[in-house]
């Protein structure tokens, strides 16, 4: 099927790229379009080299469009192609929300059934390269709010590598969110890390004193923290959500249900995001189950600040994480 | 700030009357701190704080009688911004209030209940392992009741039950909830009599032999050999050991309880609990630490409300036979008379050993006369046989 990759450590960019270059080669109906993904490799490199391979017309440079080229990716998708749409940066993607919701997330209700839209509409988004206010969102909640979407975050190199192959399969509109700042991080594909399927959260690290709910960005900080917080005796258990549309209830029910202490962790800004959506899922689904009040570490609710420091201080961090947690379980 | 109000101490309590503070304002009080003394039907009742702070205010004074829920004294915590704003705002509106509304009895009888912080698990647990987490110290953020304290509590559970602390007062109350009861007994129990006698001489041998080898101070006496016997007769005949409650409910614990006289009058009657898995030197050892702290009105409320059944003894040199009151709701009330020396007939001959005379008095709704019987006779092969006690 593909090759073991289980010692090779290699760049989170890397394994998108091998996980584009996979999905091409099994269908000749797939094909990427985007602003530079070309003849410029894409902004981030992740489609560099493809052109050599695949050719124009299935690597396709766009014009500066969001709006067009968005409707023209779900245009194709309806025409019986399998689009994958390269959105820059999720900063634009706003640009192109109008086709998002209209007609991809909405044309199978408003035909009655009969037009499914097999997009998949991939977004690098996230915090954390100095890129100022306008270039360092996390919509990911904007985009989980929408009915009729199928909405996915990239926290592992696994899924990095996996998840849009996952994606090209589904009928309706997938979003995959990819992480900028994490784009030169490198790793080992874990097979153990591998999930296949865009339908469950999985548990990262197995634990008992505490549950970590996160996703994206999120997830290799809390990890590291639950290394450190191991240290000090206490044992958390990290759950990466993967899909923030539907959420995996019966995964955070059972995280619960095993740890009965919940911290969630979120760059985006904190009010009305996914993790206000997960603490009322546990209200509704593990109430019982708990032993502590649920806590949040989300972004801080400013405009992302330029300076490093500052911006480091908006969004939670792996000390932030590690001082949260050892206050939670009274250490 | 904190309203610290009257708890109810039981069900069925509606009102209390406070003897004592135990605090004044601007004290500093810690959760478990005793504040108050508070009496009601039971007797006089050391009341508990559940909070941290400062004692702002007392809005009740000594020997006034409130309702369960009445606000009694505000308590300002401590730490936290936020609450000390609050307890600016809220001051002179407090001090306003009570102005305005002199407190006793213009008080609505609202029951408003002390708000415990107990996490939605440890609430779930605690139902189902029956623990009344009310009287558990939270080891959780702010107090609040967690897992671990249920854990905790759960395994404590056979110990002893954590309670608060009771002191049947000597007041008239006191014997009005004495009378109550054994009026409600003489109205409502059609009781039986039932007697025996029992050569105790071996039971005495026995215990002599025992007692050689020990100090003084750590003899047993022969009360104590005697509450082993009624245990182990009770396994034989559980349905003694029971409640009437519109039916027999027969209890799983043995847990008789030993009528203890105060002197300055009254009864109390703590119970030996699992009388029948104890040693007689465990049940000494009970005695030893219950006959004294019932004396001075220092028994735990689960002491007192945790018997199965009762035991009267009148002690040496005193009148030869009881025939007790049953003390609701239990069926049977066991009196055990002084034990004295008597001519007995053994095998057609006449000899003298010391002799004592146990009475039954048991409930005839829930037994009849053969069930007492059997009892009885169960507990005299104990007493023939005490080595095997």
């Amino acid at each position: 099927m593909h090759e073991q990759q289980t010692i090779e450590k290699i760049t989170y960019r890397d394994a998108l790229r091998q996980g584009l270059e996979e999905a091409m080669r099994k269908n000749d109906k797939v094909f990427l379009m985007g602003e530079d993904v070309g003849r410029y490799g894409g902004a981030f490199a992740v489609s560099k080299g493809l052109l050599e391979e695949f050719g124009a017309d299935r690597i396709m440079d766009v014009p500066l469009s969001e709006s067009g080229f968005v409707g023209a990716g779900i245009g194709a998708a309806l025409g019986g192609m399998r689009p994958v749409v390269e959105v820059m940066t999720v900063n634009f993607s706003l640009l192109a929300l109008d086709q998002v919701v209209n007609n991809a997330a909405t044309l199978l209700h408003m035909s009655g059934g009969q037009l499914n839209v097999p997009v998949v509409i991939r977004i690098s988004c996230g915090i954390g390269r100095q890129l100022a206010a306008q270039h360092s969102h996390s919509w990911e909640p904007i985009f989980a709010h929408i009915a009729g979407l199928k909405v996915l975050s990239v926290g592992t190199h696994e899924d990095a590598r996996y998840m849009l192959g996952m994606a090209l399969q589904e009928l309706d509109p997938v979003v995959i969110f990819e992480y900028t700042a994490m784009l030169n991080h490198e790793s080992e594909i874990h097979e153990d890390q591998i999930v296949r399927d865009i339908k469950k959260a999985k548990v990262r690290r197995g634990g008992k004193n505490l549950s970590i709910i996160t996703y994206g960005a999120g997830v290799y900080k809390a990890l590291e923290a639950a290394e450190k917080l191991m240290g000090v005796g206490i044992d958390t258990e990290v759950l990466d959500l993967r899909v923030l549309r539907p959420l995996d209830i019966d995964a955070i029910r059972a995280t619960v249900t095993k740890t009965h202490r919940v911290l969630i962790i979120e760059e985006a800004w904190k009010s009305v995001g996914v993790a206000a959506e997960v603490t009322a899922l546990i209200m509704e689904h593990a109430f019982y189950e708990l032993d502590a009040p649920v806590e949040r570490l989300c972004g801080a609710e400013v405009p992302i600040p330029y300076p490093k420091h500052l911006e480091d201080a908006s969004i939670p961090q792996t000390e932030d994480i590690v001082d949260k947690v050892k206050k939670m379980v009274g250490k | 700030m904190i309203e610290f109000t009257m708890p109810s101490l039981g069900a069925d309590m509606e009102a209390g009357t406070l003897r004592e503070w135990h605090i004044e304002p601007g004290d500093y009080i810690e959760h478990g701190d005793i504040i108050a003394d508070v009496e009601t039907q039971k007797g006089i009742i050391e009341v508990e704080c559940f909070d941290e702070g400062v004692v702002e205010k007392l809005l009740i004074k000594e020997d006034e009688k409130v309702p369960v829920g009445t606000v009694m004294a505000l308590i300002n915590p401590v730490g936290g911004e936020e609450r000390e704003e609050a307890v600016v705002h809220e001051k002179p509106e407090k001090m306003h209030e009570t102005r305005r509304e002199p407190v006793p009895h213009v008080v609505s009888p609202v029951v408003e209940h002390h708000r415990i912080k107990i996490s939605p698990l440890a609430r779930k647990m605690a139902e189902e392992n029956h623990v009344d987490y009310t009287v558990i110290k939270g080891s959780g953020e702010k107090g609040a009741i967690v897992k671990e304290d249920i854990e905790k509590a759960i395994s404590q559970e056979e110990e002893q039950p954590k309670s608060t602390e009771e002191k049947p007062g000597t007041t008239t109350n006191f014997r009005e909830a004495i009378a109550a009861a054994m009026t409600k007994s003489n109205r409502e129990i059609p009781h039986y009599y039932l007697e025996i006698k029992v050569d105790m001489s071996k039971s005495l041998d026995w215990l002599a032999e025992r007692n050689k080898q020990r100090q003084v101070k750590e003899r047993i006496l022969p009360i104590a050999l005697l509450i082993k016997a009624v245990a182990k007769a009770l396994q034989q005949v559980p349905d003694l050991n029971a409640t009437w409650e519109n039916g027999l409910v027969k209890k799983p614990e043995i847990n008789p309880g030993l009528v203890i006289s105060l002197r300055t009058g009254g009864i109390v009657v703590p119970a030996v609990r699992q009388a029948d898995r104890k040693s007689i030197e465990e049940i000494m050892e009970t005695l030893n630490n219950l006959i004294p702290r019932a004396r001075s009105f220092k028994l735990r409320s689960s002491e007192i409300s945790d018997g199965t059944v009762s035991i009267t003894s009148l002690g040496e040199g005193g009148a030869d036979r009881v025939y007790g009151v049953i003390y609701p709701p239990q069926v049977a009330l066991i009196g055990l008379g002084s034990i004295k020396n008597e001519p007995w007939v053994e095998n057609d001959m006449l000899g003298i050993r010391p002799v004592l005379s146990i009475t039954l008095a048991a409930d005839h709704r829930a037994t009849d006369g053969h069930t007492g019987d059997r009892f009885l006779k169960a507990l005299r092969q104990q007493l023939l046989n005490p080595e095997v006690l």
